[in-house]
Order: structure tokens, then sequence, then C-alpha cells
């Protein structure tokens, strides 16, 4: 019963959607309608639990004196600050859209900039023209690179052409025979979990 | 120098996490874990009201339609793995978002990737320009020979050998491409935090 129940649930409830996207009924269109709507809702409750998660981790973290419990503390202030403002005053407006801008749109904005950093010192280190296909990376990543700031300009004029040049025609034919694979793959999987082969995403044991 | 507070804070924590150029210290930490929290907070609101609310619950409270506990319920079922007895019902709301995901994704990757880029594939090879003809080739060409190197159902000898190759250098000038495209675009992120110190904050510039 624990694997029958939502191996029916998995298989009735996706292939509906599919079948119903065929058959331009009124009935099959308002039920595919309803359970979109309602997996929309569900899927809030992933990031519920998440948060759930959150706190349990770090609760648990501050009760055993476990190492840096004290960031934990400062972690779960601004958690339930947010939450509140949010809560109390809307989405819109007020407290939490101060927070979101003076806080959240900072901080991450610096957090991914700080990769830059990072990734140019990787760069420096793995990219080393052994053979000629990594020599073809290094070329059209040094290209963009220069193309695409004011500099790049002023050493050819042509630079930021060949820049958009590059991004539209062998980068697109390469990314486009990537996602025709990654496609057909993925609807592969996605077969698999509707009938049921592929199960792992349900957890271990046989029950 | 800025007299807004919002300025100070925004500015304060953003030479906290550059302080991690140095290394890892507490100023970093801090900055860290702050931003965790806020943006759980961030999002936990903007699911309630984005999702949760006028999918779920708007439609029960406010219009009465009991039908709505049913996925509240499953909702709720996330939250077994709490009770160890009746941990295996979390199964449900996996498989029903499971069920609901995989059937979009069968749907929408045909309609919205697989056809559109089949179709931006046929490219014309007459009637354009010399050095348009020359991409249009490239393009074709470039996406045959990529799906000619994933395809492992015979040995890349021969003439799918060159084209396995030739896919390989496609590749490669896209990976290039898109990591020039990446750095330079955590770099202009960089550029934009420091004008934000510079010019919001110090009001130097």
């Amino acid at each position: 019963m624990k694997q029958t129940i939502p191996l029916i649930i998995v298989f009735t409830f996706g292939f509906f959607v599919i079948i119903a996207f065929f058959i331009p009924l009124r009935v099959f269109q308002d039920a595919s309608q309803t359970f979109e709507t309602w997996y929309t809702g569900v899927i809030a409750f992933f990031v519920f639990i998440g948060i759930f998660n959150i706190i349990k981790v770090n609760v648990n973290k501050i009760q055993r004196k476990l190492s840096d419990w004290q960031y934990s503390i400062i972690l779960l202030f601004f958690l339930a600050f947010m939450m509140g403002a949010g809560f109390i005053g809307g989405p819109e407006g007020g407290v939490f859209d101060y927070l979101f801008e003076h806080m959240q749109i900072p901080l991450g904005a610096t957090m991914f900039s700080l990769l830059a950093f990072f990734v140019a010192s990787a760069a420096f280190r793995a990219f080393r023209a052994r053979t000629p296909e990594a020599t073809l990376l290094l070329i059209a990543a040094v290209i963009v690179m220069i193309g695409r700031v004011p500099i790049g300009y002023y050493i050819w004029k042509g630079f930021p052409n060949l820049v958009e040049w590059i991004m539209s025609v062998p980068n697109t034919a390469a990314k486009r025979g990537i996602l025709f694979g990654a496609d057909l793959g993925l609807i592969s999987m996605a077969l698999r979990v509707l009938l049921g082969i592929e199960r792992s995403y349900m957890g271990g044991g046989r029950e | 120098m800025s007299t807004e507070i919002g300025v100070w804070i925004a500015a304060l924590l953003t030479l906290a996490i550059y302080s991690f150029l140095y290394k890892d210290n507490p100023f970093y930490k801090v900055a860290e874990n702050i931003f965790v929290g806020v943006s759980a907070g961030y999002w936990a609101v903007i699911l309630w009201f984005n999702y949760a609310w006028p999918n779920l619950f708007e439609p029960l409270i406010m219009r009465g339609s009991v039908i709505y506990l049913i996925p509240i319920i499953v909702g709720l079922m996330m939250f077994a793995p709490l009770i160890p007895r009746v941990s295996w019902l979390i199964r449900i709301p996996l498989t029903f978002t499971m069920g609901v995901a995989m059937a979009l994704v069968i749907l929408q990757r045909i309609q919205g990737e697989i056809f559109p880029q089949l179709q931006a594939t046929f490219l014309p090879l007459s009637g354009v320009s010399p050095m348009q003809l020359i991409s249009n080739l490239l393009i074709i060409f470039g996406v045959l020979s990529t799906l000619v190197y994933f395809y492992f159902s015979k040995a890349h000898r021969g003439v799918l050998g060159v084209f396995a190759k030739l896919g390989i250098w496609f590749m490669m000038v896209a990976f290039g491409a898109s990591f020039g495209y990446t750095v330079m675009a955590r770099i202009s992120l960089l550029i934009g935090r420091v004008y934000f110190l510079l010019h919001n904050w110090l009001q130097l510039i």
C-alpha cells in the first residue's frame, strides 16, 4: 500500500494532465487546470518544510552549543523578522520591502559578484592551451570577455560584432544540440517516473 | 557620505561580504547568516502570498470551496516524517507533484523547446547574403555535429568520428563563450557594488 498508492497517484495525475491536453473538452480542461492550480499551491509546502528544517537545524545547533552556534541566533532572528514583516505588514511596501531592498538585494549581488574573483583565479589556473579543443575554448572566452567591455572596442572596432556572431552562431548551434539531447533525456525520465520505473525520488525502502 | 540608514546597512553588509576575500572572518559569517535568514523569510512570504494563499487558502476561506481541503491536506502531508508511524505519507504530496510536474515537463519541452528550436534550425540557404549563408550553414552543421557527438549507439569512427570531432569544437566554442559571458556578468555585478559604495554611500563619484 505504501508503494502502490503513491504509484497510482503519479500515474493517474500525470497521464490525466497529458491526455487532457489533447482532448479539447471543457470537463477535461477544467479538471486539468484544477490539478495544475493544486500543484502550484502544494509546491509552496516544499519551501515551508525547507524553512521548518532551517529552524530545526539551527535551534538544535543553539541548544547543543555546537561550533558557531551564535550565528544561528542571527539567522533565526532575521528569518523571524523578515517573516513577521511580510505576514503582518504584507508583501508590498513597508518594512518587508525595505529589508528586501537594503539587505537581500545588496547581499545577493555582493555574494554573486564575489564569484568574479574566484572564477578569475580558477580560470587563471585552469586555462591551458594544451589541446586544440582547449585552445578553442580559451580563444572564445577571451574574445567574449574583451568584446563585452569598452576597451575591446578601442582595441579593434570589430570585437563587439565578433562577440555577437560567436554568441548567435557557434554558441547557438552547440547549445541547441545540447538542448535537444537534454530535452529528450528529460522527457524519457519523465515517462519513467510516470510509469513507475523510476522511483528513487520516493526515498529508500520497498515498503 | 550618505545619511540614509538603509544605504549604511547595505554598504556595511557589502563590505562584510567582501572581507571574505582576505579570509573567513566573523563579519562575513554574520552577513552570510543574515543573508540566509532574510532570503528564507522572503521566500516564505512570497510563496505564501503568491502561491499557497491564492491557489489553495483563498478559495477555501473566502469562497468556501471545500474541495480545496484536498490539496491543503496533501500539502500538510509534507510534514508526515515528523511522526515516524505515518512518515510514508510524504510520498503522496511527492508523487502528486511529480506526476503533474512530469506531465507539464513533457508537454512544455515538446511544445515550447523541441519544436520551436527545430523550426529555428531550418534556415534558408538561398536568397540570403554570403555571410548569412555561412552563418546558417554553420548553425545547421553545428546542431547536427553536436547531436552526433551525443549519439553513442555506434563507434565514433570514419565520417561519424569527423562529425563528432566537429561537434566537440562547436561545444568548446560555446563553453568558452558561456564562460566569458558569465565572468563578465559577475564583473558587472562587482562594478555595480563598487559604484554603490563610491556613489550612494561615500558619494565620492
